[in-house]
Order: C-alpha cells, then sequence, then structure tokens
C-alpha cells in the first residue's frame, strides 16, 4: 500500500490548483481502479471503461510502430545504397528510427495532453484519455521528416477546433488524427505529398551533397556503436544513383501497374518496406492490429468488410473502364498499395466518429471504401484518398444513422 | 453522360455551400432539425431547377441581343431573374401551405426567404457566365440544389447528434453552426480538382 499512501500524501487543492488535480487525478486512475462503484440497478456485465478501450487500441497499434521505426530506417540506407539486406545494418536502421519517430511522438503526446488536461481541468472533469490513441496515431500517418511546429499547430487546430469546443472526448463529429494529418496536407502541402518527404533525410541529400546527421547519429549512437564494435552512420555518404523515392501511389499514377511492379515487388509492398506515411507500409502487422481490434469489440467488421467490398466492387468497374493506366490497375493490388489497411482498421472504425447502427456501418464502410478509391485515381491534386473518404463520411455519419433509424421506426409500425 | 458529369460536379465537387458558401444565412437558420432541413432542401432543389431553366430562357429570348426584342437588355436580368425567382417561391409556398402545413410552419419566414436566398440567384448567374445551354443549367440546377439539400442535411444531423454535448456556453447555436461548416467544407475538398470531363471523352 505504499503507492496508495504516496497518492494520498501529494493529492493537490482541487480548488488551488485545478490543472494540477486533473494530472494528479489522471495518474491516479492510471495506478488504481476508482473505488466508486455504480448503485442501483445497471447490469454492468464487463468493466470496460474508457481507459481500457483506449489501452487496446494503443496494444493493436504496437506492431505497426516497431516496423514504423525499422522502416524509416530501411527507407533511409536504400536511399543512400547502403545495407539493402533486410537484416543488414539492423541496429542502424533502428537506431536512426527512433531518431526521427521518438520526437514525433513525444511532441504529438505532450502537446495534445497538454491541451487535454487544461481543458479538463477548467470544464472540472476528470482528464479523459482519448488522446492517448489520438497521440499514437498521429505519428503513424505523418512522414518522417515533418518539422515538429507544423506537427504542433496541426494537433492545436485537430484537438481544439475538432474535438474540445465539441465537448470533449467521444463528442467530436470528425476523426481527431486525420483533421490533424488534413491540417497538414492543407495547410503545408509541400511536407506531405510529393515524392521527396516519404524517404526521411533524402531531401538534405539532394544534390550530391552529404547527409546531415544530427548530434544523436554521430554523437550519441556513433559513440555507442564504436564500443559495441559494430556498424556506425557513416557521415559522408551521399543519395543513390536513381532513387527517386517514389511512392507505389505516384508510379501508378504514372504509368500504371507495370510502372509500380518495375520498382517494387509485390511482397516488398505486402511486408512493407516500401515509402510512405510511418505506420501505414506494413500490411500483416495492421491486419493482426485489426484482428486484435475486432476481438475485443472495439472496431466494427462490418464497417472493415464494407469498406473491402466497396473498394473492390469500385476497383473492378473502373478496370472494366480502363480510361487511364492507372485506372487499369489491378483491383486487387489496390490492397497493395498506400494505405487502405491503416485507414480501415484503425482511422474508419473509430466507433466516436462511425455511424452506430449496424445497417449505417454497411453503408458507412461501402462509401469510404468507393470514395477512397475514386479520390485516389481520379483526383490528380491528392495521392492517396482514404483520408479525405473518411472525413467526408465522418460528415455524413450522423445523418446515415439518421435514416436507419427513421427507417426501423417506419418498419416497426407498419408491423405493429 | 455530360449532363451527369454537370450534375456531380454541382452537387459535389462545387458544392453551393461548402465550397462558393452560397446560401448561407437559411442554411444557418433552418439546420437545428432534420425535418424542416429535408423540407427546405427540397424546396431548394425545386425552386433552382425551376427557376434556371425559365432564366435561361429570359436570357436567351428576351435579354440577348440575338432574342425577340433584338436589343441588348441584360442590364435587366438581376431584376427579371430576382422577380422569377420571387414568383417560383410563391408558387413553393401555395404548395406546401396546402399539402404540408406542420413544414409550412416550422419553415417559417424562411420560405419566403428562399427569394433573396443568393444560392438560387448565384445559380441562375453563374449559368450565365459560364455560358450554359438549356440542358446543361436544368442539370446545373438540379445538382446544385441537391448538392445543398445534402449539406443542410448532413449539418441538421449532426446539429441534432451534438444536441447534448458539453458545448462550450459561448459557442452554443450558431457559434458551432459555423465551425461545423468550416470543416465539413475541409471533408468536401477531398474532392475538388477532380474533373468528371476529363474521363467521359474516352
Amino acid at each position: 500500500m505504499g503507492l496508495l499512501d504516496i497518492f494520498k500524501k501529494i493529492e493537490p487543492d482541487k480548488k488551488k490548483s485545478p490543472i494540477l488535480h486533473t494530472l494528479y487525478d489522471a495518474l491516479y486512475t492510471m495506478a488504481y481502479t476508482p473505488d466508486t462503484v455504480t448503485k442501483g440497478g445497471v447490469h454492468i456485465r464487463d468493466g470496460m471503461d474508457l481507459k481500457r478501450t483506449m489501452i487496446h487500441v494503443v496494444i493493436a497499434l504496437q506492431l505497426c510502430f516497431l516496423f514504423g521505426t525499422y522502416n524509416i530506417g530501411h527507407q533511409h540506407f536504400v536511399a543512400m545504397g547502403q545495407h539493402l539486406g533486410f537484416l543488414e545494418g539492423f541496429h542502424l536502421k533502428l537506431a536512426h528510427g527512433l531518431i526521427k519517430l521518438l520526437p514525433l511522438f513525444i511532441v504529438a503526446n505532450a502537446v495534445g495532453l497538454g491541451i487535454e488536461i487544461y481543458f479538463a481541468s477548467k470544464k472540472g472533469h476528470a482528464v479523459e484519455e482519448g488522446f492517448l490513441v489520438s497521440g499514437a496515431l498521429i505519428p503513424l500517418i505523418m512522414p518522417p521528416d515533418l518539422p515538429l511546429w507544423m506537427l504542433v499547430v496541426s494537433i492545436i487546430f485537430a484537438v481544439v477546433i475538432g474535438k474540445e469546443i465539441f465537448g470533449g472526448t467521444g463528442m467530436n463529429i470528425w476523426n481527431v488524427a486525420l483533421l490533424s494529418r488534413v491540417f497538414v496536407f492543407f495547410a503545408y502541402p509541400t511536407e506531405i505529398s510529393g515524392d521527396q518527404v516519404w524517404v526521411s533525410g533524402f531531401e538534405s541529400l539532394k544534390a550530391g551533397a552529404a547527409v546531415d546527421y544530427s548530434w544523436w547519429h554521430t554523437g550519441f549512437f556513433n559513440t555507442l556503436f564504436e564500443w559495441m564494435d559494430i556498424a556506425k552512420f557513416n557521415v559522408s555518404s551521399v543519395v543513390a544513383d536513381g532513387f527517386s523515392g517514389a511512392t507505389p501511389m505516384a508510379l501508378a499514377y504514372e504509368g500504371g501497374w507495370e510502372n509500380v511492379t518495375a520498382h517494387f515487388s509485390e511482397a516488398q509492398m505486402w511486408w512493407g518496406t516500401i515509402p510512405g506515411s510511418i505506420g501505414e507500409t506494413c500490411k500483416p502487422f495492421i491486419l493482426i492490429g485489426a484482428l486484435i481490434l475486432i476481438a475485443t469489440g472495439i472496431a466494427s467488421w462490418r464497417i472493415m468488410l464494407g469498406m473491402i467490398i466497396g473498394c473492390a466492387l469500385t476497383g473492378m468497374a473502373m478496370n472494366a473502364w480502363g480510361a487511364n493506366p492507372f485506372m487499369e490497375v489491378p483491383w486487387i493490388y489496390h490492397f497493395y498499395m498506400g494505405s487502405f489497411f491503416f485507414a480501415m482498421a484503425f482511422m474508419a472504425t473509430d466507433p466516436v466518429t462511425a455511424t452506430s447502427t449496424n445497417t449505417g456501418k454497411w453503408i458507412y464502410g461501402f462509401f469510404i471504401g468507393m470514395i477512397g478509391l475514386i479520390i485516389r485515381v481520379f483526383n490528380p491534386a491528392y495521392p492517396e484518398g482514404w483520408m479525405l473518404a473518411i472525413l467526408f463520411l465522418n460528415t455524413f455519419a450522423p445523418m446515415i444513422d439518421h435514416f436507419v433509424l427513421e427507417s426501423n421506426i417506419k418498419k416497426r409500425l407498419a408491423r405493429a | 453522360m455530360e449532363l451527369f458529369n454537370l450534375f456531380i460536379k454541382a452537387a459535389f465537387i462545387e458544392n453551393m455551400i461548402l465550397s462558393y458558401f452560397l446560401g448561407m444565412c437559411s442554411y444557418l437558420a433552418v439546420s437545428k432539425s432534420v425535418k424542416t432541413a429535408i423540407g427546405l432542401g427540397a424546396a431548394v432543389i425545386f425552386v433552382l431547377g425551376i427557376t434556371m431553366p425559365i432564366n435561361w430562357l429570359i436570357n436567351e429570348y428576351l435579354l440577348s441581343e440575338n432574342g425577340w426584342l433584338g436589343m441588348d437588355l441584360t442590364f435587366l436580368r438581376f431584376i427579371l431573374f430576382i422577380a422569377v425567382i420571387a414568383s417560383m417561391v410563391q408558387l413553393v409556398e401555395m404548395i406546401i401551405e396546402k399539402f404540408s402545413p406542420a413544414l409550412y410552419t416550422a419553415l417559417g419566414i424562411f420560405l419566403p426567404l428562399i427569394t433573396v436566398n443568393c444560392a438560387i440567384l448565384g445559380g441562375s448567374l453563374f449559368m450565365v457566365s459560364r455560358e450554359y445551354n438549356f440542358s446543361e443549367s436544368v442539370a446545373f440546377g438540379m445538382g446544385g440544389g441537391f448538392g445543398w439539400f445534402l449539406a443542410i442535411v448532413a449539418i441538421a444531423a449532426i446539429r441534432e447528434k451534438i444536441q447534448y454535448s458539453n458545448v462550450p456556453p459561448a459557442l452554443r447555436g450558431l457559434g458551432m453552426a459555423f465551425i461545423i461548416t468550416g470543416l465539413m467544407g475541409i471533408a468536401f475538398m477531398s474532392l475538388l480538382g477532380i474533373d468528371p470531363a476529363t474521363l467521359s471523352n474516352n
């Protein structure tokens, strides 16, 4: 009981310092289950509260984090023509990935949770852990070289405008993580689209200049690796000839599926050693996360299946039409490229912003699949469609629910 | 096919509210419940769909230099367009009052205010400046009206959903409506830049 005593001792005064008390409350409920119990005849089948829900999603994301960390480093070294094999220079790739991913992760969570705690203390309720998931998702959907101040601005926009003014966690209409990404996308488009942004350090590598490594690379990790007597970061390395950094999406837009397979094999795309947003590339790990979410009952399999059906049918229709090379990409390969599975598993199924009726979920998923693919293929301005398609359908989710409920009421009235 | 493209373009890609911000007054005022929103949206579809072809005929045969009168009367365009819109709105009002008195009282003053709804006059003026032909103006009117309908029903559903949310007191009501409209605009930007015309001539 030592910990409990410490907690009792340090509890700040709620009136005098509301922000401190909110912070204390958040830590306290993380360490101990609250001892308040429901009175009366409410039948609780499971003690699943907000915290556990959020933690399940974070757990489901862990494999994406691991692979994302590795892949940042892998793409970086592929760009320089070094350590091309999967396991070659593994420690270097991990170290480089950590140097890129950790600042994004720490800043995202610090800013987001800071806002959350401030608003919670203003409104006088306990801090809601809604941001734990957004804070885990946001770094995974950003390019590795995103300047940190842009991340800060986009998160402030997404959390304040997208969530807090709607009344906090569980009340937002649009997905918070996607709002922050869409903010970067429209406000600073050069940082999040094009061929240069998906491989870390690529922009600074141009024109044969040597890579500019930070102190962490040359000072910290190189000293460590020297002591361990293994390969070090090579400070004089330049970008390999003919490396473009283009993602499969950009290649497909230029010359269809042949152009994609000329650069990447199907296995590469499936296992995720391709340039892209940090967490989106490795399909098997994302699918494991999706299975965890389905098994714990957080994500709806109806939405996922609806999305796959919508995307597949639209893809088949495009194959049949075939007006340009991108439209002729065999429909099945649309699942290999880009971020379809990541959007399906973690973005579209967000229980707050998705539809809540079962029929509505099918409709919602189907239209995300359809509109996302339409944006991906037909819209030359945007390289990938799922983010925008999900925000688009978030807009209509309350409307879909409304009409599903209305029709159900009518059906039952007619039966009675 | 081209007419269908124009319909899609007017409804989704160049949505009257969410990309031109036309017709905001009745959109903000009548979007508190889905039921009235549907009523007003349907009225706007009807008025846009009817007035655009009529205005097209007037513009082509009365006002233009090649028309029956043989002189350039385009300076009368605004006043004639508004007269047509006002009479059409009067017609809609009489129909609604006859068939759905409940909706008539719910819409209240906003039904006659469709007359000065800028989306309607805006549609007619877009038609003139973009030089649509007759069938195109019908498709554009229907598409624009449908887009307006979709936007007002969507925001009404959202506003019904957030009715019980803990919104900061200063933002309750109109403030939230503006913020929601802005965020809807972001979502609708997803389709901006798609040009259906480039696909159909293949």
